[in-house]
């Protein structure tokens, strides 16, 4: 028998399949150009902001886009990588679809790092690119690129569209598929003629797609052992990932932790879902994470993961990840249940429905000598490492420093968009928070040059709040094009270079890994205040702790755009860590 | 209880056969293959035909890999959003058949009185006689295509193809 999991394959494709059929077209149908159509789609799912750039294949739909620039604001920018990461910010920052478009060709490809990164940290997206017209396809036009193909496993969903009349409804369905379940980018490429030819236009926004099923429905059962294992729990730990914040729980999730009294630790993709100061948050789990909670992922009884993955960054080795621990994983996903880690109940479905009917049923607890552990281990990290990180004993500035004067000038108050690398950590490590979707970083991926694209995304999607880009001189180098679009489109976001005039993480690495072989992690950097003036943005640059606070308050009370660079120790490491191989509690504070 | 999915099953490698049920769309079946390619796994056979459900296609696909690997790989095509179910099972759990077609010159089929008793013994039969060529069918396993492929070879074969196996669960849902 084929392991089906609980009925039968025959009747779970026809109940599934049986469910078409009502996505016909409700509204009258008015005649106009597939571009058209294109831009009304945009508009009735309501998409307010799109980033993009023009080019051959794309052209008809510029043209449209010309005419409805009031009701769509178009961003362009300098290099498609921008778009795409301009979208990621957006939707990150605002929870709705970031939508991005390109040409044919380079234009696509250029789209290819974005929509990887978007897929493995769920973001929505909905990507559109231009194509050669249907009659070219297979012939090596110019421009002609197979991105279905080659978009096919980083995306959730792709479609090449070659008939105008196909447009509102794959439209609607890329809408739908990139904003429910768990979340990710749909490409949709569009052939030139599509956009050319005419087609009886009306909108209906979908509501469901046969043989797709977003949201699993939790078994009862589960719920109620999950329940079980935490009554009985006599050092239980939450891990909570970025689904606690995708699924819009951070209300039942607060709920779930007061009640429960569980001490819960942040995945990177998790930081901001509740406030820093939450009293059951115990800090950052994974590579770089706090000392206690790794050490402590040891030592508990019971592992409750959140809308979390379970990523190699997160758990060390595996052999000795939580042996002692009965694990209970609360996942939207399927393919996530036991694909590293072998959980004793899966709960499957959104945390914000399974989550609340957990904490119905189970008893209010503290557990005062468990988190007496964690005040411990807290205390020997605080004196290792975040005391010298925060309040420096050497002269030269340290990337801590920075963020913890951040987080007290903004009262926590900032959202806050790393690049990747050190002062991605040491951002993840120290700022503090006050609102959801406060932190966007490249998680899964890795993203160099994510900071500045995403915080333009950021700020727009939330102009009334300030958006911080922590970014390092490696980084910053990786899209330094887009202050181009800083300037033309006067985005409001600050931008702190964090220089140490090297590729610090890799040089961390090499420094112990590699017996302090700096192979190509030197990196020299321009003149950031001649650039920054070049492109019309006010910038300074600091390197002495005393003038530090200044420099930010400036930055903060400048209107428009600045660029500030902040010298920092040229070999300073971003500890505690654990080394790859190494177990969890085996974190090294030095 | 051991948590390291690596450890909690074991590394012998078995047959499967997985069963996929996805729309008809262009594309989909890249993005099947995609899964396996990804981690290096090829695909011992691959048969797709539509179902008894006008656009429901079904996918028959042999593998030999882990249990750990065949159960990941099956949800993440089971993820995939045109597709409608995927399942695995082992060769015991299932009833499977294959069919073959083998093109011999038909001299031989005149000429030489053994390939009849061939024929007769394993049960085949002629499609198509051509005053160049005959084409002989056998459903069966594998192993059975096979032997009648060795007895036939002597007399030269000109074609042979073999469509891979198509599999039902034994117990009835």
């Amino acid at each position: 028998m084929f392991k089906a999991e609980s009925n039968s394959i025959k009747s779970i494709i026809n109940k599934n399949w049986q469910q078409i059929h009502d996505e016909q077209p409700a509204d009258e149908a008015v005649k106009m150009l597939g571009s058209e159509a294109l831009v009304r789609s945009l508009m009735a799912e309501n998409v307010e902001i799109m980033f993009g750039y023009p080019g051959g294949a794309i052209m008809p739909t510029y043209d449209v886009l010309h005419q409805f620039q009031k009701e769509i604001k178009h961003v362009l920018v300098r290099h498609e990588q921008g778009a795409i990461l301009a979208a990621q910010g957006y939707a990150r920052a605002s929870g709705r679809v970031g939508v991005c478009i390109a040409t044919s060709g380079p234009g696509a490809t250029n789209l290819i790092t974005g929509i990887a990164d978007a897929q493995i940290d769920s973001t929505p997206l909905v990507c559109i690119t231009g194509q050669v017209h249907k009659d070219l396809l297979g012939t090596d036009a110019f421009q002609e690129t197979d991105i279905i193909d080659i978009s096919m496993p980083i995306t959730k969903w792709n479609y090449k569209i070659t008939e105008a009349r196909e447009i509102p409804q794959v439209m609607a369905r890329a809408f739908f598929i990139a904003k429910s379940g768990r979340p990710g980018p749909v490409l949709i490429d569009i052939t030139k003629n599509a956009q050319m030819d005419f087609l009886e236009f009306s909108y209906k926004k979908c509501l469901h797609f046969n043989s797709y099923l977003p949201e699993p429905t939790p078994k009862e059962q589960s719920i109620k052992d999950a329940a079980d294992l935490i009554n009985a729990a006599q050092k239980p730990l939450v891990v909570f990932g970025q689904g606690v914040i995708l699924g819009e729980a951070e209300n039942e999730f607060k709920a779930f932790l007061e009640k429960s009294g569980i001490p819960a630790a942040a995945t990177i993709m998790g930081l901001s879902a509740i406030n820093n100061d939450h009293q059951n948050h115990v800090g950052m789990v994974g590579m770089h994470g706090n000392y206690a909670p790794n050490l402590l992922t040891n030592q508990c009884d019971l592992l409750i993961a959140i809308g979390m993955r379970f990523d190699d960054r997160v758990t060390g080795t595996l052999n000795t990840y939580a042996q002692q621990a009965k694990i209970i994983h609360l996942e939207i996903d399927n393919s996530e249940i036991n694909k590293n880690v072998r959980v004793n109940v899966p709960v499957l479905g959104n945390v914000k429905y399974t989550l609340p009917q957990i904490t119905d049923r189970i008893i209010e607890k503290t557990y005062p000598k468990w988190r007496e552990e964690f005040s411990q281990l807290h205390k020997q990290e605080y004196d290792a490492v975040i005391k010298e990180d925060l309040t420096p004993s050497k002269q030269a500035l340290t990337m801590s420093e920075v963020i913890d004067m951040i987080n007290d000038l903004t009262q926590n108050d900032a959202i806050i968009v790393t690049d990747v690398g050190q002062h991605q950590m040491a951002a993840c490590r120290y700022a503090k928070y006050s609102q959801t979707r406060s932190l966007i970083t490249s998680g899964g991926l890795g993203t160099m040059g994510f900071c500045i694209p995403a915080a333009m995304g950021a700020k727009l999607a939330k102009p009334e709040r300030t958006v911080i880009g922590i970014v390092g001189d490696g980084g910053v180098q990786m899209n330094i094009q887009e202050l181009g679009t800083i300037m033309q489109t006067q985005i409001d976001v600050k931008i702190i270079i964090l220089n140490n005039e090297f590729l610090g993480m890799v040089r961390q690495w090499q420094e112990l890994y590699f017996d302090k072989r700096y192979a190509s992690t030197e990196i020299t950097s321009p003149n950031y205040q001649v650039l920054a003036s070049a492109y019309n943005i006010a910038s300074a640059k600091v390197s002495q702790r005393e003038k530090l606070k200044h420099a930010l308050q400036t930055m903060l009370e400048t209107d428009g755009a600045y660029l500030l660079e902040v010298m920092v120790g040229q070999e300073d490491n971003v500890f505690p860590m654990i080394s790859p191989g190494d177990s969890v509690s085996d974190m090294r504070l030095k | 209880m051991q948590h390291n999915i690596n450890s909690t099953f074991d590394d012998t490698k078995k047959d499967y056969t997985m069963a996929l049920f996805s729309r008809n769309r262009a594309g989909i079946l890249n993005r099947i293959t995609a899964v396996f390619s990804r981690i290096k796994l090829n695909i011992d056979s691959l048969n797709v035909s539509e179902t008894e459900t006008h656009g429901v296609y079904r996918y028959s696909v042999r593998v030999n890999t882990t249990e750990k690997l065949v159960r990941r790989i099956t949800k993440q095509i089971e993820k995939q959003v045109d597709v409608l179910k995927a399942v695995y099972a082992t060769d015991d759990l299932i009833v499977q058949q294959e069919v073959a077609l083998y093109k011999i010159p038909s001299e031989v089929m005149i000429d030489d009185i053994q390939t009849e008793d061939i024929i007769r013994k394993h049960n085949a039969k002629i499609l198509r006689i051509h005053r160049e060529y005959t084409v002989i069918e056998k459903t069966g396993h594998k192993h059975e295509t096979q032997a009648l492929f060795d007895e036939l070879q002597p007399y030269g074969i000109l074609e042979f193809v073999r469509s891979g196996p198509i599999s039902i669960g034994k117990i009835n849902y």
